[in-house]
């Protein structure tokens, strides 16, 4: 039995892929934001996990062929930026002064916080990329000195944040144009916090994705400079 | 073969990312490069839309589901997470939701001036 868990090459991406099943029947069930069916299948992995004591090498064996899958789709997130050439064309104004507004909010915010807490440099540093998809953060944070485990735990925390609230957010701040929606979403909470826009609209959908680029490139700049502040 | 040849497509610009990356050592991942390079030569019409379309797509839809393993890692990283579990997570949840309101009323704001300015123009 435990040759089986520890050398199949299937079975941690069909349990994560009945999780998210699980997930989505939660969420049409009870129509909860809170229910998001990305945050339920984790952790329903990992309560999978701990109950039957695999470790999470044996299971990312084989779940690592759906992580192998994320460059490909990231790359593919220029296609519905394509078809939205003429919103971007239109708006480009509003539209990087909104992304770079965000990433100041993000920066600043963050070092406020870390003044208020008195967290060490390291820890700082950790916290600086954390709204920026993994592949970029991980290097910022190694860059500046951080612990990199913890700033890709934390990405992951801030993405699953975003996916869950981003509805909720946009309706009580009263963000209206589609455009601004998508572009605080992929600011906040970078492709994590994407495929929740792509389910709210096309529009949405490519301007999370817009932001997620130019979000993680000012934030390799922003990031360095705001590292010397503590 | 329609399928494969569109995934195919994408692997390609994929796999020329990581090479640009290779050869152009910034702090960028190989996925942004490829990104940039995608949406560079739908603009030059070397690649069409139709060519990668319903495989983009799908990749696009299932985008969640990738991120299961990585949220799964917690897990294993949650020794070090819990010395400064509390400011960490703070910190984490206020900057999150300041980010957004800040993006999403400057550029609302943007947008709504641009707006009446088109508008005195007319």
């Amino acid at each position: 039995m435990e040759n089986i868990v520890l050398n199949s090459a299937t079975l941690g991406f069909v349990i994560s892929l009945l999780a998210y099943e699980i997930g989505l029947a939660a969420q049409r069930k009870w129509k909860k934001a809170i229910l998001n069916p990305l945050l339920i299948s984790i952790l329903l992995v990992i309560g999978v996990l701990v109950f039957f004591h695999v470790d999470y090498d044996s299971y990312n064996a084989s779940a690592q062929y759906l992580s192998y899958l994320l460059t490909p789709a990231t790359v593919c997130l220029a296609i519905p930026l394509y078809i939205q050439l003429e919103v971007l064309k239109k708006n480009v104004v509003a539209i990087m002064t909104g992304i770079l507004s965000g990433v100041l909010a993000s920066l600043g915010s963050i070092f406020a916080m870390a003044m208020a807490f008195g967290l060490s440099h390291r820890e700082y540093v950790t916290l600086l990329p954390k709204s920026i998809t993994t592949a970029i953060g991980m290097g910022v944070s190694e860059e500046l000195g951080g612990y990199v485990t913890i700033s890709v735990a934390i990405i992951i925390i801030t993405g699953v944040l975003g996916n869950i609230a981003a509805e909720s957010v946009c309706k009580f701040f009263r963000i209206r144009h589609a455009v601004s929606r998508g572009l605080a979403i992929g600011t906040a909470a970078h492709a994590v916090g994407t495929a929740k826009a792509m389910e709210m609209g096309e529009v949405e959908g490519a301007m999370s994705s817009l932001a997620i680029v130019v979000c993680g490139l000012c934030t390799v700049v922003g990031a360095s400079v705001f590292a010397n502040f503590m | 073969m329609k399928y494969m040849r569109q995934f195919g497509i994408i692997l390609g610009v994929t796999c020329a990312g990581e090479l640009m990356k290779y050869f152009l050592p910034l702090p960028i991942p190989g996925s942004i490069y490829g990104l940039l390079l995608m949406f560079v030569l739908l603009l030059a019409r070397v690649i069409k839309v139709e060519h990668v379309k319903e495989v983009g797509e799908f990749l696009i839809e299932i985008m969640p589901l990738m991120f299961i393993p990585a949220g799964v890692g917690l897990m294993a990283s949650w020794g070090e997470l819990q010395e400064f579990l509390v400011p960490l997570l703070v910190i984490t949840v206020t900057t999150t939701f300041i980010v957004m309101f800040v993006t999403g009323k400057v550029t609302d704001f943007m947008m709504d001036r641009k707006g009446k300015k088109e508008e005195e123009e007319n």
